[in-house]
């Protein structure tokens, strides 16, 4: 293979803080030097001058489907959407069916993903035996098997009973497994489709209350204080989810965040006529949620910014609204929205995003440099994106890679453009026509 | 005609064409009191009563309408049908659209559901109630019968008592008297009402407090299930707050009228002695829900022109 030389990109490092315009020599799939005027002759070259450079992004959380959704999402479209939205690493969630919540599941699951040669994938194993909130899973053995699993969720459903969280973080806390909460009190959502308050009461849909979500932060977050566990909570969607997160750190609890793009940028009043693309869990809420989470972006409360990309047979969501599925595909929306939404509107340096694209989600998940590309330096895997921020364009989910066409953006005006993503010092992902 | 015309919501209407419709329910309402109760207005169209949810009252009534004005109806049901074998809504839309039909009348337990068809098929979609959404006909002839019992509505008050949270027709009989120039109050425990206030209206928890304010007590269907799911203690709990009887009824207005959507649950939300009183508009409402529909069906349909393309 040819050595890639990157010719001329402004370097945005979230891992350096670096933000500086250099030439990258890509050479046996690591970054081999970082510099000015690298000679061209005989390597091939990428011409990226006016394009940002950033360390490949890493999706915490994702529905690949597989095994047995297939015909919404398998890991090669999973993955491939993945690479398309500048994501060289995802992390599944293990709601599948059967669900990912033993070594051999977990470890065929990994195998398959290393086999297609598309993005890394990391296998995120059930907290309890067939999701069912009762008994742990085998995690320390799904964190030995090939799988290396890390991290542990019931996803999807909540952990009802407080006894087996609590438990679940302590037995976990022993080989470094990091517990990610879905936090929704499924007494409180019963029943709802988007969120309580103004719009539902007047489409007539049953609402979900913030307190669904916020009583589950609470609680987690105490038992994280208790057992001195570590504790990540996903797809925070309230002020007061954020504010209890921003204080618990401040205490020194070892808890971290994430939200979904469409969080940042969509509320309640976005949806438009009982549109099933704008059904997920947690619902939209309102502007002042969005405000709050953005603040919360911006301060380090929240480290990662993550899609919960959820894709569903079309079948499933041309129906009415309270028979359709939750959930909204995102990782081929998520940068051009976030870099118009968050970036472009001076409310989020473009710095702080790409750290919440990379940096944030891979010490969340305590990935090593040798793991995760860490950063454009010498010596780094190269994992990379090329980002055009000046493309204006249309979100079009009739193009995706994903098998979900289920996505809030569609139609949108959106700014900012993968144009290259590089795993392994490869090309894997060029857009049509290359620069936009 | 250059575009179908739809109901789906009371708001799809503004005050003048809500005085339309009503205007031409009068006349229609005068055909229904003669001995031969037909137009020809809509002959040779079709309309298809689409109903998911069981109705009686709703569907003969739209069924009654559609017949008096001579155009061809099709009943589908959904336990009857090919819902039981599992038939989409869509598929069930696109089969009548490419049947022809004119109009497509849905009653469905799900909010939104009318809104679907519209985006799926061609023909014209009259909201018969979804969910607890919206249920424009029913509003339309609750102002009728208002109309034809108090003249006009304007500064007038209403309460609609009861589970206000779960009610189409309390969301929208609410728009619907707000534009009449109404006032309007919501009186329910708090458990029953909406999660977030409507606009311009009073919330009230107590019956007795709201009674001797209203010209119109609007009382709703009280259902087995909110006890179930833990919104009120009990029935007779519930019955003791807010039962609509002689005794309450004695310190309502002169001339305060009584109303309720149908099915009642004689005994619960309202006695038979309150529900058989003069004062109570309830027969005279399922009277002028056929002439209302009537004229509903003729107005979107745009009378015995063609409308638009037959399929």
């Amino acid at each position: 293979m040819p050595e890639l030389l990157i010719a001329g990109a402004r370097i945005v490092d979230p891992f350096r803080g670096a933000d500086e315009m250099a030439d990258v020599l890509v050479a046996r799939g690591r970054v081999a030097q970082v510099g000015k005027d690298i000679p061209r002759e005989g390597r091939e070259v990428v011409e990226a001058s006016g394009l940002v450079l950033s360390p490949g992004f890493l999706e915490l959380h994702a529905h690949l489907r597989e095994p047995g959704g297939e015909d919404a999402e398998t890991l090669e479209t999973g993955l491939k959407a993945a690479l398309r939205g500048g994501y060289t690493a995802v992390c599944c969630m293990p709601n599948t069916r059967p669900p990912l919540d033993n070594a051999a599941i977990a470890s065929s699951i990994a195998a398959r993903a290393r086999a297609l040669g598309l993005a890394d994938l990391y296998v995120v194993g059930c907290v309890t035996r067939g999701r069912e909130g009762r008994e742990l899973a085998e995690m320390a053995l799904m964190n030995v098997c090939e799988a290396n699993v890390r991290a542990f969720s019931d996803d999807g459903g909540a952990m009802e009973d407080a006894g087996v969280m609590r438990l679940a973080l302590q037995y976990a806390s022993a080989f470094g497994g990091l517990i990610i909460s879905h936090p929704e009190d499924t007494k409180l959502s019963r029943g709802g489709q988007i969120n309580e308050g103004e719009v539902s009461t007047a489409l007539g849909l049953r609402g979900i209350p913030a307190s669904a979500e916020e009583v589950m932060v609470a609680r987690d977050i105490l038992l994280a204080e208790e057992t001195g566990c570590r504790l990540h909570l996903a797809h925070l969607s309230t002020a007061r989810s954020a504010a209890m997160v921003r204080e618990a750190k401040a205490r020194g609890v070892r808890v971290t965040a994430e939200v979904t793009p469409h969080h940042l940028t969509l509320n309640e009043k976005d949806m438009k006529g009982y549109d099933t693309s704008f059904k997920m869990n947690p619902p939209l809420r309102t502007a002042a949620d969005v405000a709050a989470l953005r603040e919360a972006l911006r301060d380090g409360t929240i480290d990662a910014v993550a899609t919960d990309h959820a894709p569903h047979r079309r079948e499933d969501k041309e129906r009415e609204f309270d028979y359709a599925p939750f959930g909204v595909v995102g990782m081929e929306s998520a940068f051009p929205v976030l870099y118009l939404e968050l970036v472009e509107s001076g409310e989020v340096t473009l710095m702080r995003l790409l750290e919440a694209l990379t940096r944030g989600p891979a010490e969340v998940l305590g990935l090593s440099p040798q793991e995760y590309g860490g950063g454009v330096r010498e010596g780094a895997r190269a994992d990379l994106v090329l980002l055009d921020l000046e493309e204006e364009w249309t979100m079009d989910a009739t193009r995706f890679a994903s098998r979900g066409r289920n996505c809030p953006f569609h139609g949108r005006k959106v700014k900012g453009r993968v144009v290259y993503t590089i795993k392994n010092g490869r090309v894997v992902h060029a857009h049509e026509g290359g620069r936009g | 005609m250059a575009e179908r015309r739809h109901l789906l919501d009371i708001d799809d209407l503004d005050r003048e064409g809500m005085e339309r419709i009503l205007e031409t329910a009068r006349s229609f309402a005068e055909v229904l009191r003669r001995p031969i109760k037909k137009v020809p207005s809509l002959r040779g169209r079709t309309v298809a009563n689409l109903f998911y949810e069981p109705s009686t009252r709703t569907r003969l009534s739209f069924e009654l309408a559609a017949k008096s004005l001579s155009a061809d109806v099709l009943n589908f049901s959904a336990s009857t049908s090919s819902v039981e074998k599992g038939e989409s809504l869509k598929d069930t839309a696109l089969t009548l659209e490419a049947m022809g039909v004119d109009a497509v009348v849905i009653r469905h337990p799900v909010a939104g559901a009318p809104w679907l068809l519209r985006r799926w098929i061609g023909a014209t979609v009259l909201n018969a109630g979804d969910g607890m959404h919206a249920h424009p006909t029913q509003a339309l002839l609750d102002l009728f019968t208002m109309r034809e019992r108090l003249g006009d509505l304007e500064g007038k008050t209403i309460a609609f008592v009861g589970d206000i949270l779960h009610s189409r027709v309390a969301r929208s009989g609410v728009k619907a008297c707000r534009a009449m120039g109404m006032e309007v109050l919501l009186v329910a425990p708090p458990t029953l009402m909406p999660p977030s206030p409507m606009p311009g209206v009073e919330l009230i928890t107590s019956l007795d407090e709201a009674i001797p304010r209203c010209d119109v007590i609007y009382m709703l269907r009280m259902q087995k299930e909110r006890q179930q799911e833990g919104r009120v203690p009990s029935l007779e709990e519930y019955t003791r707050l807010y039962q609509l009887n002689v005794e309450r009824m004695a310190g309502a207005r002169p001339g305060a009228l009584v109303m309720h959507p149908g099915p009642m649950n004689r005994g619960v939300e309202i006695t038979a002695e309150v529900a058989d009183a003069p004062y109570a508009a309830i027969t005279s409402q399922v009277t002028a829900g056929v002439a209302v529909r009537m004229a509903t069906l003729f107005t979107l349909l745009g009378g015995a022109e063609g409308g638009g393309d037959a399929g």
